[in-house]
């Protein structure tokens, strides 16, 4: 691998204990994938979990004096201001002292906190044809098919690292012949909601297991929810870098160019069937829901909106908690478009800068759930969950 | 038999061998006991062991997360050798300083079974089995 002089002494030190394990680190993964040389990116995401392996990362950079180069977004972690008010934090104090300091660290380091997993709508959104580093695996997909930047489906180490550097290692999808597909998805029924893109991405991504999906048959432009959806589920049950709906994303305009001749590995069909039953293995349990929890990725302003119509003028029932995720960024517009104050009234709290998988969910623990993501429930902090869809989740809240 | 390094560094002792991709997350940290239901090597402890397995599998967070507890535990295993590459179990070996390699020159799966004595030299590039 091509090192220049500036590199090597990064990697002697010269410039701190924390740039030096960041460069280490990226060249050890560029070495591990045959790249010649390193290339230099615009923006980074860190997928920041605040958990102990996030934390043993980025405090190395912390105390070693490493700084971000380039802005580097970073994922929800947990709301203490809010929690504290709700729950006794020092129940969770292991867990609760790892996010603090976890957090302090990121801002220690310049990370921009926008406590966001949907960053690439409004906190730090790549251009096309823009090198960058984004984890999250929900994110990734998202900006190499939607948007068009250039990310490998970097870990949380990785987009930190290249953050603090300001480069990444040239190898897989910064490369174009990398970014073909690999598998044909046919699509043979109606995607009408968010919910349907939720369970194509769910079934797609257990079918797959990993490479890069085509899908024919979607002649509707999919919503910016469902997009995510899709992204987020294929990711959940499969490892999915990027996608293409041709004419639709950005990078084919026909299933050829998609396939850049490549033969594909695999065909899927999804019909009304395959859809059925992957909902239905979702269905984990039966009888009355404890909790509703939302925004598994964080809801946009638009379901924020679906949401505050459904809840408008009713009730959540005594004994219920039911919780929606989001940006604090969408919140604030939320908040001036009524949103917020029409799903607050019906007794159900937006939550701002959190993840689900997160210790301010474990006096929930025991409890049944119901969600409409497939991805919070493979998470779960608590009882059994099941997956529903938003207007479902409401009805059961009643 | 030579072998790619992905993360540097020697390491040796007993192999498990799993058919299964592995996410560390779903290994008790205090004993290194996989508890992941349905796992080939669901109630086998990975501590110390030359792990033999086709990838990593689930996310960032969860796979550093994992092998960070079993680290701070004692309970890491001394070397890994996988098939399919991906950054984020890269990421995670190199972090935690346990040795991976890949690219065996023999398929692992046939050249490797459960209990052989294995010695990994990642450094070097280079994998030795004992057959027990």
């Amino acid at each position: 691998m091509h090192l220049s002089r500036e590199h090597e002494q990064t990697l002697n030190g010269e410039f701190g204990s924390g740039k030096q394990a960041a460069m280490e680190l990226l060249v050890a993964i560029g070495k591990a994938f045959d790249a010649p040389n390193m290339i230099p990116i615009k923006r980074a995401h860190a997928a920041s979990s605040g958990q102990e392996g996030d934390l043993y990362f980025v405090e190395i950079l912390a105390k070693g004096g490493a700084h971000c180069k380039v802005i580097t977004t970073t994922n929800p972690i947990a709301d203490f201001d809010y929690f504290q008010k709700l729950i006794n934090i020092t129940d969770e104090h292991e867990e609760a002292s790892v996010a603090w300091r976890t957090k302090n660290y990121y801002k220690q380091i310049g990370a921009v906190m926008s406590q966001s997993c949907i960053p690439y709508l409004a906190e730090n959104i790549p251009e096309y044809g823009e090198h960058v580093a984004f984890s999250e695996s929900s994110a990734t997909p998202y900006v190499n098919s939607i948007i068009g930047g250039l990310t490998n489906r970097e870990s949380i180490q990785t987009a930190l690292a290249a953050g603090v550097i300001g480069e990444t290692p040239e190898y897989g999808m910064h490369l174009k012949e990398n970014r073909r597909g690999t598998a044909l998805v046919k699509v043979e029924t109606n995607l009408n909601d968010g919910f349907s893109y939720s369970l194509l991405g769910q079934y797609v991504g257990k079918k797959l297991g990993s490479g890069i999906p085509v899908f024919a048959g979607i002649s509707k432009r999919p919503t910016i929810d469902q997009y995510i959806n899709l992204c987020a589920m294929m990711n959940v049950t499969g490892a999915v870098p990027m996608f293409h709906i041709p004419s639709i994303t950005v990078e084919a305009k026909t299933e050829q160019e998609a396939f850049g001749g490549n033969v594909p590995k695999d065909t899927i069909v999804v019909t009304d069937r395959e859809l059925r039953e992957t909902s239905q293995e979702l269905q984990t349990t039966t009888g009355p829901v404890d909790t509703v929890i939302l925004g598994c990725p964080h809801y946009n302003l638009d379901q924020m909106g679906e949401l505050a119509n459904l809840l408008k003028g009713r009730k959540i029932r005594s004994g219920l908690s039911f919780w929606v995720n989001t940006s604090a960024t969408t919140k604030l517009l939320a908040e001036r478009t009524g949103y917020v104050a029409m799903i607050e009234e019906s007794g159900a709290h937006v939550i701002t800068d959190t993840c689900i998988d997160m210790f301010c969910w474990n006096n929930l623990r025991g409890k049944t759930g119901m969600t409409d993501s497939p991805k919070c429930a493979y998470y779960r902090r608590f009882g059994p969950v099941k997956v529903g869809t938003v207007q479902e989740c409401v009805a059961a809240s009643a | 038999m030579k072998c790619h390094k992905l993360a540097k560094g020697f390491g040796e002792g007993e192999a498990l061998v799993s058919k299964d991709p592995i996410c560390f997350y779903l290994v008790e940290p205090k004993t290194g006991i996989v508890r992941e239901r349905g796992h080939n090597l669901e109630g086998r402890s990975v501590a110390g062991k030359v792990l033999v397995f086709p990838s990593g599998k689930a996310s960032s967070a969860v796979q550093m997360d994992g092998l960070v507890k079993l680290l701070l535990n004692k309970n890491a295993p001394s070397a890994m050798i996988v098939n399919d590459v991906e950054p984020v179990l890269v990421g995670s070996a190199v972090l935690t300083k346990i040795p991976l390699v890949d690219r065996l020159e023999k398929e692992p799966f046939e050249s490797i079974s459960t209990g052989d004595r294995v010695r990994v030299d990642a450094d070097k590039g280079l994998v030795h089995v004992t057959k027990t």
